[in-house]
């Protein structure tokens, strides 16, 4: 019970810090927010359960009014935003990565990590940020779907970022990747 | 770290968290359902009207917290602009708006610790799968005292990387730092094991 809440909350916090250190570039040269890699990552390390719990704290934390979004962004406007249903879509993607990594056990972990993070991250998580954006911006489906399509060769980055880090830490500790705990 | 919540004192901080939030949610579905740009221009400019009212500084502050609309503005109107649908482009935009300024109004008006503890109400006294209110509020304040700790260790692992490398630090330190708050983890654990646990 212990270890599950202080994975859940030094995680979340994790992803908090990960969006506030500016200085991050995922690919030389390219800003990209880390933000969702920390979301990706949440499900892949920590499993289906453990990870949307983190999520869903860090967005709980989020919309009470820290600004801890990528951005400095924060608070219950983010709510009423164009960008509300990534938000929603935050636990989302972590329980689909979680669970692809959890389920899929017969291949390597890092391929599994990239599946999830890409069915989580990437697939699901887009499909409702652009739901999000289509009720927002009173938008067909498809128009907002335009926006959220310039956001995916970034994320495909971050899945395979999301798979190496993921398997570096199965690697180094086991025992706290409980998405494939023994 | 700093929260959203605006130090000047308004009458607004008085109100308790729960019909705040009540409210918000009433009045943005309420404005969703409006049609006549006469009609959501004139919400917005009274949304809009709020801010000035509780000083330079407050509004000052609201105006910062609409900036990230801005780049949706932009394709919003340039997208309407090109359709020649002018009209209905201007409402989408004064009604995101209105919404996203009204909540700002919340979560500057209301403490965090507030909004938390509205939300532990929410949760039974009896738990929910495991998760009880005290559990909450627990993870909550390890979250945030933790966040300042994970970004120094993220800041001081960049150094390191920058002591090696003349490149930046980029996602090459995520594992470390990784690493490092999951370890950092299970010693709070074990801390807190030691003390008699959570219950």
């Amino acid at each position: 019970m212990e270890r599950n809440v202080t994975m859940i909350a030094l995680f979340a916090a994790l992803i908090a810090a990960l969006s506030l250190v500016p200085k991050l570039d995922l690919i030389s040269g390219v800003p990209i927010s880390a933000q969702s890699l920390g979301v990706m990552l949440a499900g892949t390390v920590l499993g289906k359960r453990n990870g949307t719990l983190a999520v869903l704290l860090f967005v709980a934390v989020a919309l009470a009014g820290l600004p801890i979004l990528a951005g400095g962004r924060g608070g219950l406007g983010v709510l009423a935003g164009p960008t509300v249903g990534y938000l929603v879509g935050f636990p989302v993607a972590a329980f689909v990565a979680g669970w692809v990594v959890e389920k899929w056990r017969s291949v390597d972990i890092g391929v599994a990590a990239f599946a999830g993070a890409v069915l989580g991250g990437i697939v699901a998580l887009s499909i409702l940020g652009t739901i999000g954006m289509a009720i927002v911006l009173d938008k067909t489906l498809l128009e907002a779907a335009f926006l959220a399509l310039p956001f995916v060769p970034g994320d495909l980055i971050k899945a395979v970022i999301v798979a190496a880090i993921t398997r570096s830490l199965f690697a180094m500790r086991p025992q706290f990747v409980t998405s494939r705990a023994a | 770290m700093l929260t959203l919540t605006s130090p000047v004192e308004t009458p607004l901080h008085r109100i308790p968290a729960g019909i705040k939030l009540a409210a918000v949610c009433i009045f943005t579905i309420a404005l969703f359902q409006l049609e006549h740009i006469r009609l959501i221009a004139g919400v917005t400019a009274a949304v809009l009207a709020v801010y000035p009212l509780f000083g330079r500084r407050f509004a000052r502050a609201g105006l910062k917290l609409l900036k990230p609309l801005l780049p949706f503005i932009v394709i919003v109107a340039a997208w309407h602009w090109w359709l020649a649908e002018l009209a209905a482009g201007t409402a989408i935009i004064l009604r995101m708006i209105a919404a996203v300024a009204l909540a700002n109004l919340v979560t500057m008006t209301t403490r965090l610790s507030d909004i938390i503890d509205t939300l532990s109400r929410l949760i039974p006294r009896r738990g929910l799968f495991g998760l009880t209110p005290r559990i909450f509020g627990l993870s909550v304040a390890l979250m945030i005292r933790f966040i300042p700790t994970a970004a120094e260790k993220a800041e001081r692992i960049g150094l390191a990387w920058k002591a090696r490398s003349a490149r930046r630090p980029g996602f090459r330190i995520i594992t470390p730092v990784t690493l490092s708050v999951l370890d950092d983890a299970a010693q709070v654990s074990d801390a807190l094991k030691a003390r008699g646990g959570i219950e």
